[in-house]
């Protein structure tokens, strides 16, 4: 039980080295990705807005080219996360099979774990559908984006274009269902990987962790079955 | 009652083990369940066969030695309790139960349902520890402790080293029993002094070990027969980052 | 042979003082040069073993549980003893020491109990310095209880697993100078034989049970801290691994055994529901501090407890001991419950249990309050009967607990095998013919923290121990005859299971050698040991192999020793005409049914020489000399 100062690389491979490090890796990176969809959809519910022009204006704020390095800044940082987190998450992932060579015959497992134990896959299946999402939406390889002007996508009727077609708004809900399960678990996971425990509060966390993933697909949910019910259109 | 039994037996460490079905008749209620498999030892024993190894010893809850899964349960379907204190009114006439061993790479079979988790106690001889040499002490009153406190650290010192955690854990980890050791030290001012090398030591320890990495998945939580709570899992992690942060130790 | 206690004479408060400082030390520098083997692993195990590796001696541990947590010192609910005085409240330790000698029937060593009770505050302290959660008051400070009918509050406690927490706290110390190197633990490995070379101790035969490789460890001397041997009467309260074979077969090497007939039947046990019963399960006894101990009043009343009005109870400890009541030491209550039931008054299906009803005081404080007390007692109870205690009266039993008796040792608890060390439950030393609640969990770690690493050094730096070659003849002799005995097992080949012999040698010896004894009974149980045990060397079976995991081979070690051991119980018994303490000899007693002690021709330590397996031992008396506590006789009216 002793500890020397160590050069600060081999203190951060040595942190990593640890699952316990790779999981605040993934608290934090999760933290990142957690407030990017929040700002995400808060961007998403303008097309509410009774003003139509509203949610292309507030694109088209993002698009300015003053603010550039601020997009792309923003973007990289996410990429980074993304990336690490799902490093984070298959080195973990890939412990756990080191861990327990032999697997069990029979083996239950307690219900309200369901979340907890599926990360890797609706993480997985999240992943693919945020690449469809930015080739559709973003690259506009899909289908064909309409442009206001430079820098100036019009937002709006691509969106309700898209989800006018079933299997696109089908993908983007399975989606978000899948997207709560992993915030379920995973807003709470957050704040246990970095220690933020109480009996107090515990209760708490997982409440907000359940209500905030609820609250997130039901409101991102809630664009393409607009859509298709026929109340949003352009 | 009778009972159709699946249980894994195996040799030793190096052979392959296998399920072997077993019939246990006249079970009773009252029966505790590992009283059951002594009675079917008896029988095999009388057919001249080797009877099933498995680890017991107070038969109380308390001293750890017992667990296996039934039906991918650790300790079996009651929740708060050993199997020594599980009792065969929980089963029902013509139930059919799997018995495994715990499986862990750190947790080798050693025979039957009997497993070798000596990888305990070096975690323990890692750190989980307060130094205090033999008659150094000063008056027991010398330091108060927080009612509180003391009550939250029993609550982790509680833990009676049984591995159902690990054995239940998706991933192998140890990290509630590891956690419990850390809160039930770290929460007492005695236990101050060595808190952060403590938390280093033991996480170092349980990587050698091969223990997997926590996920905050819950099983261990759910089966822990002393109820053990997943916030000394969330104290290790915060003393691991205070750790690094303090001690600049990675 | 004569006994030498050691034991100092003088001023009692200064004896442990002055006999300290008359004991050789041996040079920090040489401690590294000396290996001690500590066998056991339990509360007087695990903390000798730490504590001698921490003044630097080179320890070897060996238990053969899994992990040297296990040892059975955790299963300790009530608490521990200690004369802090911190409640202000009379207790001194000059009150410890009397009453421990006084509820030891005046059968103990006045100088090893005074030091005991010295002990007992340092015990705490150290415990307290190790992170031991003791139970505290608001204001931070420990918190104290008054246990098994003491009159002060002098027992610390955590929760109700305060065994389980001293236990951690020596097993972290033991494993903290495991992690140093100072320490080389042996678990599954259990001993078979003592290594005896030119008269001294200097090693142990053991068995790897994971391999079934029989080896020697070899050192300059031996500690036994083994526990008690209250598995011969098959169902107790120790946990189904708990044995006596270390101690006999130190025994069967010159060992003597003292006071063998001594021992400690529980009254708040969970009784016996069916044939398959394999263990008895305690409740803490604090229990009896709340809950009214009653039988119908009437033989052969088989209506439930709730319709049994409150004329037709018979609370006969509160009627017949109207001072203490329920809280009559641990003897008088369970004698009481079998006479109760010896008359057909006992309820249950098997008639053999009393109730203790917490009906009373539910009524009195809430439920909540004994919820919070004895929450998880009552939850024990109803998980393994099935009943739920705040409504239907508990039925509980007495059942075997603690053996008083164990090797006879010196006042530097060494036996009369030189470096052959003795501590905790496995030796005699302390409890005289009654342990106090709350006194074993002292005890253990009275000797292992603060009396054996003061002690030996004694012995280490006075006497010359060169290297012993290991292919010395009694080492030699030893492991064939190890091997030998194993083999015997193996090839008997008959058609009956240890358990089966097991239980039926527990049933000879509940029978006729229990809670009341009589000769009758006593001669009846030396007609049958003998000749189960012949039985069960014919007709045992033990499927599998001596080169593996065989847990029913060791079993059989064990069971074997145990005829033996039960035969020199009984024959102790016999022998010990009087009452005293957990040995209860009907025909001595006095016109009310109390034990009738008889100090003029008992007041001794006996202690048994083994003369050959099935014969008769030889009696040697250490005579107990009593300065400072009288020999009243108890009374608890």
């Amino acid at each position: 039980m002793s500890s020397v100062a160590v050069p600060s690389v081999r203190r951060a491979a040595r942190f990593y080295e640890a699952p316990l490090g790779k999981k605040v890796v993934m608290a934090v990176t999760g933290m990142i990705l957690f407030g990017y969809v929040v700002a995400h959809l808060a961007g998403n519910l303008q097309v509410y807005s009774a003003d139509h022009q509203q949610i292309n204006r507030y694109a088209a704020a993002l698009h300015n080219p003053s603010v550039a390095v601020l997009l792309w800044g923003v973007r990289a940082m996410l990429l980074l996360a993304v990336a690490l987190h799902i490093i984070a998450a298959l080195q973990l992932w890939n412990l756990k099979r080191i861990a327990r060579p032999i697997g069990y015959v029979k083996k239950d497992d307690v219900p309200a774990a369901y979340a907890a134990r599926t990360m890797i896959w609706s993480g997985s299946i999240i992943l693919a559908f945020v690449i469809f999402h930015i080739l559709h939406l973003t690259a506009g390889t899909v289908l064909p984006l309409e442009e206001l002007g430079p820098n100036r996508p019009n937002v709006r009727a691509n969106l309700i274009g898209g989800f006018q077609h079933p299997a696109v708004a089908g993908f983007y809900i399975l989606a978000m269902l899948l997207l709560c399960l992993h915030l379920h678990h995973g807003v709470w996971s957050m704040f246990q990987s970095v220690g933020v425990s109480h009996p107090r509060y515990t209760l708490w966390l997982k409440r907000f962790s359940a209500v905030s993933a609820l609250a997130i697909a039901f409101a991102n949910i809630s664009i393409p079955v607009a859509v298709l019910a026929g109340w949003l259109t352009q | 009652m009778r009972l159709l039994l699946h249980i894994w037996r195996q040799r030793n460490a190096q052979e392959k083990g296998r399920t072997i079905r077993y019939l246990a008749a006249d079970v009773n209620p009252d029966m505790s369940f590992l009283e059951m498999l002594d009675v079917l030892n008896e029988s095999l024993i009388a057919k001249g066969e080797e009877p099933v190894a498995f680890d017991h010893d107070c038969r109380e809850g308390i001293c750890g030695t017992c667990g296996f899964m039934i039906n991918g349960v650790a300790h079996g379907p009651l929740r708060g309790t050993t199997l020594c204190q599980l009792h065969m009114r929980h089963f029902h006439d013509g139930e059919e139960l799997y018995l495994e061993p715990w499986r862990a790479r750190a947790f080798p079979v050693v025979r039957d349902l009997v497993v070798d988790r000596s990888a305990f106690d070096r975690l323990i001889s890692a750190g989980g520890f307060i130094s205090a040499s033999t008659g150094s002490a000063p008056d027991g009153n010398a330091i108060l402790v927080p009612k509180e406190n003391a009550e939250q650290a029993m609550d982790a010192a509680a833990c009676i080293g049984c591995g159902a955690c690990v054995a239940m854990c998706p991933n192998a980890s140890a990290s509630l029993f590891m956690g419990a050791k850390i809160s039930h030290l770290g929460l007492l001012p005695q236990g101050q002094p060595e808190r952060l090398e403590r938390v280093l030591a033991m996480v170092a320890q349980s990587n050698e070990e091969r223990f997997g990495g926590c996920t905050n998945i819950g099983e261990c939580e759910a089966v822990c027969p002393k109820q053990i709570k997943l916030d000394v899992i969330a104290r290790m992690h915060r003393d691991f980052l205070r750790a690094g942060w303090r001690r600049r130790a990675f | 042979m004569d006994l030498i206690s050691k034991a100092p004479t003088g001023p009692i408060e200064t004896r442990w003082d002055r006999h300290r400082f008359s004991l050789k030390l041996v040079n920090p520098a040489n401690k590294r040069k000396h290996t001690i083997l500590v066998v056991g692993s339990g509360l007087a195990g695990a903390s000798a073993a730490a504590s001698l590796a921490e003044l630097g001696y080179q320890v070897q541990c060996f238990c053969f549980q899994d992990s040297p947590r296990r040892a059975h010192s955790i299963a300790a609910q009530g608490g521990i003893n200690a004369a802090k005085n911190y409640h202000n409240d009379g207790d001194s330790i000059y009150r410890l020491f009397y009453d421990t000698v006084k509820g030891g029937d005046f059968r103990s060593r006045e100088s090893n109990v005074y030091r005991l009770a010295q002990i007992s505050v340092a015990i705490i302290d150290q415990c307290v310095a190790q992170g031991v959660p003791f139970a505290r008051e608001y204001s931070g400070y420990l918190d104290n209880r008054s246990f098994g009918g003491a009159q002060v509050s002098r027992t610390f406690y955590a929760r109700g697993q305060t065994g389980q927490q001293l236990l951690l706290g020596a097993y972290q110390a033991l494993e903290r100078q495991v992690g140093a190197g100072a320490v080389a633990m042996f678990p599954r490995t259990e001993m078979l034989d003592l290594i005896v070379i030119d008269g001294k101790a200097r090693g142990i035969v053991a068995r790897n049970l994971i391999t079934g490789k029989i080896a020697s460890h070899l050192g300059d001397a031996v500690v036994l801290g083994t526990g008690g041997y209250g598995n011969v009467y098959y169902l107790s309260t120790n946990a189904k691994g708990s044995n006596a074979t270390a101690i006999w077969r130190a025994h069967k090497r010159g060992a003597l055994f003292a006071n063998p007939c001594f021992t400690q039947i529980h009254p708040t046990c969970i009784p016996v529901s069916g044939h398959y019963q394999s263990k008895l399960t305690l409740m803490s006894e604090s229990l009896r501090n709340d809950g009214r101990v009653w039988v119908p009043l009437h033989k052969g009343d088989r209506r439930p407890p709730s319709k049994i009005p409150d004329d037709e109870r018979d609370y006969y400890l509160e009627r017949r001991y109207p001072s203490f009541g329920n809280l009559v030491p641990r003897d008088v209550a369970s004698r009481n419950a079998k006479a109760v039931c010896d008359e057909g008054r006992g309820v249950g299906e098997t008639s053999l249990a009393v109730y203790l009803d917490f009906r009373d005081a539910i009524a009195r404080l809430g439920p909540h309050v004994i919820h919070e007390r004895y929450g998880n007692l009552f939850d024990m109870y109803q998980r393994i009967t099935g009943e739920d205690p705040y409504s239907v009266p508990m039925r509980i039993y007495p059942a075997i607990h603690y053996t008083m008796g164990g090797l006879w040792v010196d006042y530097n608890l060494m036996s009369n095998v030189p470096g052959l060390y003795v501590i905790g439950e496995a030796n005699f030393s302390d409890h005289g013919a009654n342990r106090l609640g709350a006194s074993a969990l002292m005890q253990g770690l009275a000797d292992g923290y603060f009396v054996l690493p003061n002690t030996i050094g004694d012995y280490l730096a006075a006497n010359p121990l060169e290297p012993v070659d290991r292919n010395n003849a009694a080492v030699r002799d030893a492991e064939a005859g190890v091997a030998r005995f194993t083999r015997r097992l193996l090839e008997a080949n008959g058609t009956r299971s240890v358990d089966s012999f097991h239980r039926e040698l527990g049933q000879i010896m509940w029978d006729y050698c229990g809670m009341s004894r009589t000769a009758g009974s006593l001669e009846r149980a030396l007609s049958k040991i003998p000749e189960l045990r012949d039985e069960y060397w014919r007709d045992v079976r033990v499927v599998g192999s001596g080169e593996e995991l065989n847990q029913s081979l060791e079993k059989a070690g064990r069971v074997a020793d145990f005829f033996e051991l039960a035969e020199l119980i009984s024959t102790d018994a016999l022998q010990r005409n009087e009452s005293c303490g957990g040995h209860f000899r009907e025909e001595y007693q006095t016109p009310d049914g109390e034990a009738a002690r008889d100090d003029e021709n008992y007041s001794y330590v006996a202690a048994w020489e083994f003369r050959g397996v099935g014969q008769m031992s030889e009696l040697h008396k250490e005579p107990l000399v009593f300065d400072y506590v009288h020999p009243t006789y108890r009374s608890y009216k």
